[in-house]
């Protein structure tokens, strides 16, 4: 027993140990999904990250500790925002014909999003690190905290954001496309896509192909236009 | 597969040299993404090897969010003490996001089918 918990203490502080159970945590996840049919409220990243959250808790381990193993992960993100210029490319056709009016909505939806979620934010006096880390909630993760990060806020705060927000999303867009009379699968895919990111295109690509394919080039696009406009905006809003 | 990912690492490098000397406001990998699409454009679409690798990062990228996501544990505070103010902006924000973006591009695919018809 004592030579067991020797063991614990060490490789407690060891990226193996942290990088494996990350691992270990997505495969339980994503079995459980796979048990619930891929429900729409069945996440395998949410799942993975309470299981994994949990046991940091439950163990009292730090997240700098967590993180010395799980941020091999973590740097993959770099090169896999990179990639979606394939699935990008794949959809230049469409996007060229209908560039104005994918720019035009998409711009104007996000800038809605962010703006109205950093307006509230600062009229119920929330700290400045707390509203910039919100601004980013609807683009796909890693694009979200690249630009927290260069923008001063906190990116894992983000990366909450952009989760909690694209549960929500998931659970309301049926009801939001009937109340605001959007029938258009187009519309409706581009919607889904600027609001909750790859979530969103997941849900899409099982009810429509086309509308997952417009929900699909909007995170690209969302994630470049969001990083555009939305250091001007922190300055035009004063915050 | 590492030939691909030195492409994407490439990509994310000369995306992350150009915002440190132009003080860019996009991050690195977002320029990346932007000079990939660019080079795709212009010389063809990526090879097999390239798609392959791209296709497997991208069919897996929840998993790479999970790292970033457990730092929840480190922020319980903050989100405890912004609770109210998060409760009411999320959502309301999300929901115009949804309506805003859905309803102007529904009016231009409509005037566009009218115009193709």
């Amino acid at each position: 027993m004592h030579n067991f918990f020797h063991i614990w203490v060490y490789l407690r502080t060891q990226p193996l140990l942290w990088l494996t159970i990350t691992l270990c945590m997505w495969e339980v996840a994503r079995a459980i999904d796979i048990r619930a049919g891929h429900h729409a409220l069945s996440n395998p990243t949410v799942m993975a990250i309470v299981l994994t959250a949990a046991l940091l808790l439950l163990t009292h381990t730090s997240y700098q500790t967590y993180f010395s193993g799980a941020e091999y992960i973590q740097f993959l993100l770099g090169p896999a925002t990179v990639a979606l210029a394939v699935p990008m490319y794949a959809n230049w056709p469409v996007i060229k014909r209908n560039f104005l009016a994918i720019i035009v909505s998409l711009t104007a939806g996000s800038m809605v999003a962010a703006g109205s979620a950093m307006l509230i934010l600062r009229a119920l006096h929330a700290p400045r690190m707390v509203i910039i880390s919100l601004g980013p909630k609807s683009v796909t993760t890693p694009i979200a905290m690249g630009i927290a990060q260069d923008l001063g806020g906190n990116p894992s705060l983000t990366a909450v954001f952009v989760m909690i927000t694209a549960m929500f999303g998931i659970l309301v867009y049926p009801v939001v496309f009937r109340v605001g009379r959007v029938t258009d699968w187009r519309a409706r895919g581009l919607a889904a896509g600027v609001a909750m990111h790859g979530l969103g295109t997941a849900r899409m690509l099982t009810i429509d192909e086309t509308a997952g394919a417009f929900a699909g080039l909007a995170i690209g696009l969302n994630g470049v236009i969001t990083s555009l406009f939305l250091p001007v905006m922190i300055v035009v809003f004063g915050i | 597969m590492i030939r691909a990912l030195a492409i994407l690492l490439l990509c994310q490098l000369a995306g992350t040299v150009l915002q440190q000397a132009l003080g860019l406001p996009m991050p690195g990998p977002v320029l990346g993404f932007v000079i990939l699409v660019a080079v795709f454009l212009y010389r063809g679409g990526p090879g097999a090897e390239l798609r392959e690798t791209s296709q497997g990062l991208l069919k897996h990228m929840g998993l790479l969010f999970v790292p970033a996501g457990v730092g929840v544990v480190g922020e319980l505070t903050v989100l405890k003490q912004n609770a109210l103010a998060l409760v009411i902006a999320i959502p309301v924000s999300t929901v115009l996001g949804l309506l805003v973006t859905g309803i102007i591009m529904q009016r231009f695919m409509r005037r566009a089918d009218a115009a193709d018809a």
